[in-house]
């Protein structure tokens, strides 16, 4: 049984209808990720989705861009306990990519420059909840930050946003991907507070 | 239940070391000392449970029941605030260990040993630097002492009264000098390190401590400089 | 982000292995180097950490504190030399 450290309350935890539970607000963006930041070349970079057809969809970055960038204003909830309100980013609706897949599977892994992956059912990234991201706060996106571009899904704690994404593979389960494998929720709602299994 | 249980001390004195780092002496019943260099991990639990970990070095070194921590502060930390800044005599701290056995030194090693601080990172060197003077070793000892100005020096007093034929201290300051100083301030760079430490041809034992961007451009350093890379062992405390 | 090394492992693993894992020499499934944990870089985004080979940035390992247990994943371990 631990003791209790006198005067210690941790961050200091806000009553707001906003924040899900256990979430602290921050006005910072922390930076967490489990390798280094690689450093992304637009002119080399691709985007792919692969289906269980055979189908590979791939876009290099003036086409990914030239489908157009939509404005998302959102909250964001990171397991590590922080959130922040109101943060807006530009990205490409992950509908349009998937207008021309041909797919029956329901769950994706998503895919990271840097080896990266996260598991997802395919609903969620579906009718306007999830975006290729490009820019956060008017800026094109830091590379600390995923850039040049990142996934966007932010009904759903911040891992699943992998930075550096660079594609998707359908799959037939709903298989974990890297923290899902070793601890962390299959599917992460922080308004259930799902984080680990 | 875990193997190495946590361990409660008692706050017996703390000390300002600089406008933003604090010493923390506890009394430990039972504490069977520790080797110069290791660390321990110190856990705060709120009243509704939650509880943060942090790693922080142990200054305190060899037997006796007294254990000393030197923190400092990182403003949008959660530990370290609740450590330098509530933290009192008589209050209750967790921690478990002594850890680590990688970055330690010991008093029958008989070879040089070259220190390279920056910033906190001095803290487990001190406990080294104590080891030595305590166990009356021969070995040459020698700091470089990477800070920003001189009111940030952690133990400034104390390294001073260390230094000797036996142990030789450099500051180098990167944001203010004192006055009269023959340097610029500036960063540690290779020629720097190359003046001011024991050169790769004695073979020293190199320790390096610090922010994890000054701990890495100084290990690459020291190699090009031909110290041997498994002879320069390194403690990275993240940062930016 | 910066990441740590493989000192701040000591305590962590001092719950799962009764020695002290910082200077016991890993070998990397994916390169073949073979180290001491204290010298691999650890990525640390409690709950979730990632111990990264220091020669080749493959990851050797990862471990989640949960609510109520630590859970390791030796992935990219294939031996471990721990000294007596």
């Amino acid at each position: 049984m631990a003791i209790f450290s006198r005067g210690f309350s941790g961050r200091p935890r806000e009553s707001n209808p906003d924040l899900p539970p256990g979430q602290f607000l921050t006005e910072d963006f922390p930076v967490l990720s489990a390798g280094p930041t690689p450093r992304l070349d637009t002119a080399d970079w691709k985007f792919e989705i692969k289906t269980e057809t055979g189908q590979t969809l791939s876009w290099n970055w003036d086409e990914l861009t030239a489908l157009g960038l939509e404005d998302v204003h959102t909250d964001i909830h990171c397991v590590t306990r922080w959130s922040k309100l109101g943060t807006d980013w530009r990205g490409i609706s992950l509908d349009k990519l998937f207008e021309d897949a041909e797919t029956s599977f329901d769950f994706v892994m998503v895919h990271s420059y840097g080896g990266y992956t996260t598991n997802l059912p395919l609903e969620d990234l579906m009718n306007g909840q999830a975006w290729i991201a490009t820019e956060f706060g008017g800026e094109p996106l830091e590379p600390d930050h995923g850039g040049p571009a990142r996934l966007l899904v932010p009904h759903l704690y911040f891992w699943k946003s992998a930075k550096w994404v660079r594609g998707i593979t359908m799959q037939r389960t709903d298989s974990p991907g890297f923290w899902e494998q070793n601890g962390y929720h299959i599917y992460g709602d922080p308004w259930r507070e799902e984080r680990y299994w | 239940m875990t193997f190495r249980d946590w361990l409660v001390g008692t706050v017996v004195s703390t000390t300002m070391q600089t406008p933003t780092a604090k010493s923390i002496v506890l009394d430990v019943p039972g504490w069977k000392g520790s080797a110069a260099g290791q660390h321990v991990d110190v856990r705060l639990t709120a009243e509704d449970g939650y509880q943060a970990v942090r790693a922080y070095s142990l200054a305190s070194t060899g037997p006796g029941d007294r254990v000393e921590l030197a923190v400092d502060l990182i403003e949008d930390g959660e530990v370290s605030p609740y450590l330098v800044g509530e933290l009192r005599e008589g209050d209750q701290l967790e921690f478990r260990g002594p850890l680590g056995r990688w970055f330690v030194w010991k008093p029958g090693d008989t070879q040089p040993v070259q220190l390279v601080a920056g910033g906190s990172g001095v803290v487990p060197l001190l406990a080294m630097a104590r080891a030595h003077a305590a166990s009356g070793s021969e070995a040459k000892f020698r700091l470089l002492y990477s800070v920003r100005t001189p009111a940030e020096v952690f133990y400034a007093d104390e390294l001073a009264s260390l230094a000797g034929p036996n142990f030789e201290v450099t500051f180098v300051y990167t944001r203010q000098t004192p006055p009269g100083w023959p340097h610029p301030a500036g960063r540690v760079s290779r020629e720097i390190l190359g003046s001011a430490t024991i050169p790769a041809a004695e073979n020293p034992a190199v320790f390096v401590c610090g922010p994890t961007g000054f701990v890495e451009s100084v290990a690459d350093w020291l190699v090009e400089l031909g110290h041997n890379a498994l002879a320069v062992k390194t403690e990275r405390f993240g940062g930016n | 982000m910066t990441h740590l090394d493989g000192n701040a492992l000591a305590g962590p693993l001092s719950e799962v292995f009764r020695d002290d894992m910082t200077t016991a020499l890993g070998r990397c499934a994916s390169c073949g180097d073979v180290s001491v944990l204290a010298e691999a870089l650890v990525y640390d985004a409690a709950p979730g950490w990632a111990v990264r080979c220091h020669a080749c940035g493959d990851v050797l390992m990862t471990f989640v504190r949960t609510l109520d247990r630590l859970r390791i994943d030796m992935r990219g371990l294939t031996a471990l030399e721990i000294p007596s």
